[in-house]
């Protein structure tokens, strides 16, 4: 068991909780975890990315080497393709296909899903639509971890674990909601 | 007990407060932030155990935690390598007074400059101050380091500085943690003279320091930090500080047949130095930041004989922070194929917030100063209004460092700039731009001083300002003209009014200050959820 992602995403989408969950869900088996994020500057609506790492092993690196990531997991199309270097080249890319244009010269959408579509296993999601669909926009990100569940190598249930334990000090309506987002990222990402 | 997850910063902190931390000072500055927010939400100051504020500056913070230290009790000061600037004055000094309670110094420092104008390594100032620092290499040993650094300190009655980066303050890793134990008893220093550091004494002292820097030597020899591990492949001998060690361990695996010396303690472990130089035919040194034990080792010529390699003598890039690629390529390993993108993503540079006041600040400048013939500059600071530099914006035209916005208008105009325009943030204009300003009236220099006032230190998360909405009277009590302390609100539907304002106060010939005062529309986001869920809890 030895797993190394990057969670890419932009300031404001929830990345962060994102890698805590993962990262919770992966020591709450008792591996070892390691996880790099961004704070301060980097935050205001820029760039935002993690390196998560877990292993039955013992860890000494924060960081992915590139090359070696099994799984890129993105919020946003754009950013997904910004950390290509880190994917190995058996890994796999999955995105939401929402973008998120806040800056002029934001390339041709198209262009962009088709460049995901060309990496040897990939998936894509529409985050957007299935956090509407599970009852709250800010849900996004567990409808991505829903869709990169897959590729984590972590039961099923220690992640919902973690989804509970992450969001339990802000109620019921909200744990369900998170919960009901990670399970339609999770089908959709079954049903190419 | 369970394994926890936690940031490096986080590990460090709760580490401190299981080693009988007493007081923590510190001002906020990225990436040591999360330290003192740790302590801050800890259990520990929420039942009055233990002491936690953020202070005005990082040289108060340091200053408080002396005294607290004078004392007999645990005590600390946290901040970011730059912030190490602020309070080289009593960090130089305090090794010479000494310590009574174990006193520690945390600094994070930000090598690629993630957060900050440079990349000065903390370990430089050792060799002023003459201080032991430990240079944790993963979280487990953060969490380990203020315990041992307390009795390190007390022991030798020495200031000890904890050495953090980015990459482990802003890593979370699974750790293990150990015993409480109890704070220290309010005691008075046995030898009160030594904190007089008048010449007379202050020799005394300082002979005493450079004596005892044999004994720091020694027990950097014997520290859990400092680690030797054998090879048979003497060909070359690597030598890893900090989190370098774990990138290097990462990419030789099990594999690894050659000499290791891990530092994580300095003063250098001479007699580990030593022998590795003594078996091996070529040394790489790997360490986050600058070319620090690199340096030390090659000395005056370079040696050539076992070769020294490193970021020197360009085996290792020269700036910016170590990554796993970088450590495998150094150390020869064969690279991984890696998937290129035909496609280049675009840049998404960091950007003020829609509705951020700073943005209305920006755009009344902008009007007056740019779309005028009249000219003006706006020599600005460290906070989230540095981001007005970048477009749509492009208001400011300097931020060098904390502080420096009024001082450097106040040369400038003084040697004949005209319309010379200081902006600032409330917190950093109670953090080091005060002092300026009073130059400013001494010398009754045609400044106009912008203070945005967002009520918050915005930029490291939402810290409580130590302005504290006092800055009109700050200003008035410096010596300011009470007419000349205007308040705006900076948003959109006030902007010809604003204009009009800037406008006057340029034309004022003496110093004048514009206060744009209106909440930071991350900490009013915040502030409005937690008022709806308390009201929420009330019905």
């Amino acid at each position: 068991m030895n797993r190394n992602m990057i969670l890419a995403g932009v300031g404001g989408q929830g990345l962060l909780a994102l890698a805590a969950v993962i990262g919770e869900a992966a020591r709450s088996l008792d591996l070892d975890v390691r996880q790099a994020e961004v704070h301060g500057m980097a935050q205001r609506g820029g760039v935002v990315q993690s390196h998560l790492r877990y292993a039955d092993r013992p860890l000494h690196s924060n960081l992915v080497q590139e090359g070696t990531a099994d799984l890129i997991l993105a919020l946003e199309p754009m950013e997904a393709l910004r950390y290509l270097p880190y994917l190995s080249p058996t890994g796999a890319l999955v995105s939401s296909t929402a973008p998120l244009v806040n800056i002029p010269d934001y390339p041709d959408e198209a262009t962009i899903l088709a460049e995901i579509q060309s990496a040897s296993s990939h998936r894509l999601v529409d985050a957007t639509a299935l956090a509407k669909e599970a009852g709250a926009l800010q849900a996004a990100n567990m409808v991505m971890l829903g869709a990169g569940s897959p590729f984590l190598g972590l039961p099923e249930s220690a992640l919902l674990a973690a989804i509970r334990q992450f969001f339990s000090g802000k109620g019921k309506t909200v744990i369900e909601t998170n919960e009901r987002a990670f399970q339609l990222g999770r089908t959709a990402a079954k049903t190419p | 007990m369970p394994t926890r997850l936690l940031l490096g910063n986080e590990a460090l902190a709760q580490g401190a407060i299981d080693a009988g931390l007493s007081a923590a000072y510190a001002y906020p500055g990225t990436p040591s932030t999360e330290i003192t927010e740790y302590i801050l939400q800890s259990p520990e100051v929420a039942a009055g155990h233990v002491i936690s504020h953020w202070t005005a500056n990082e040289k108060t913070a340091l200053e408080a935690a002396l005294g607290a230290s004078y004392v007999g009790k645990r005590a600390m000061a946290s901040l970011k390598h730059v912030g190490l600037n602020v309070a080289a004055d009593p960090f130089v000094n305090s090794a010479i007074a000494g310590a009574n309670g174990g006193l520690i110094i945390n600094t994070a420092d930000d090598p690629s400059m993630h957060s900050s104008q440079n990349e000065q390594d903390s370990r430089v100032y050792l060799d002023l101050a003459l201080m032991p620092c430990v240079e944790p290499a993963n979280q487990q040993e953060a969490y380990r380091t203020p315990a041992y650094a307390f009795d390190l300190s007390e022991r030798y009655r020495i200031p000890v500085l904890i050495r953090m980066t980015t990459r482990l303050s802003h890593s979370r890793g699974t750790i293990q943690c150990g015993q409480h134990r109890s704070q220290n008893p309010f005691s008075l220093p046995e030898d009160p003279k030594r904190y007089i550091l008048l010449p007379a004494l202050a020799r005394n002292s300082y002979a005493q320091l450079v004596e005892r820097q044999a004994d720091f030597v020694r027990e950097s020899e014997q520290s859990p930090f400092n680690e030797y591990s054998e090879g048979s492949d003497r060909s070359l001998g690597i030598i890893a500080c900090g989190i370098a060690h774990g990138y290097v361990l990462e990419a030789l695996g099990d594999a690894c047949n050659h000499p290791i010396l891990k530092i994580g303690q300095y003063p250098i472990p001479e007699a580990l130095v030593e022998r590795i130089i003594g078996q091996c035919e070529r040394i790489l040194v790997f360490e986050e930041g600058f070319p620090y034990v690199e340096a030390k080792l090659r000395g005056i010529p370079v040696r050539s004989s076992p070769a020294i390699h490193g970021r020197l003598s360009g085996h290792l890039p020269r700036v910016g922070e170590l990554t796993p690629q970088i450590v495998a390529e150094a150390l020869d390993l064969e690279t991984l194929p890696t998937v290129d993108a035909s496609l280049t993503p675009a840049p998404r540079p960091p950007a003020l917030c829609p509705g951020c006041p700073h943005a209305d600040t920006c755009k009344m400048l902008n009007e007056v100063l740019q779309a005028g013939d009249a000219g003006g500059t706006v020599f600005s600071d460290i906070g989230c209004y540095t981001l007005g530099a970048l477009p749509p914006y492009e208001a400011i035209d300097t931020c060098v460092e904390m502080g420096a916005s009024i001082t450097m208008a106040k040369g400038a105009a003084a040697s004949g700039l005209d319309r010379a325009v200081a902006l600032i943030g409330d917190s950093t204009f109670v953090h080091s731009g005060m002092t300026g300003l009073l130059d400013c009236v001494n010398e009754h220099v045609n400044v106009t001083v912008v203070i945005v006032d967002n009520l918050t230190i915005a930029m490291t998360g939402g810290q409580p300002s130590s302005a504290e909405s006092r800055l009109s009277a700050i200003c008035a009590g410096l010596g300011i003209d009470r007419d000349h302390i205007r308040i705006i609100v900076p948003h959109q539907r006030n902007h010809e009014d604003n204009v009009e304002v800037l406008n006057q106060e340029l034309a004022h010939p003496g110093p004048s200050v514009i206060i744009a005062q209106r909440e930071c529309i991350q900490t009013a986001r915040r502030r409005a959820r937690k008022t709806a869920s308390k009201e929420g809890e009330g019905r």
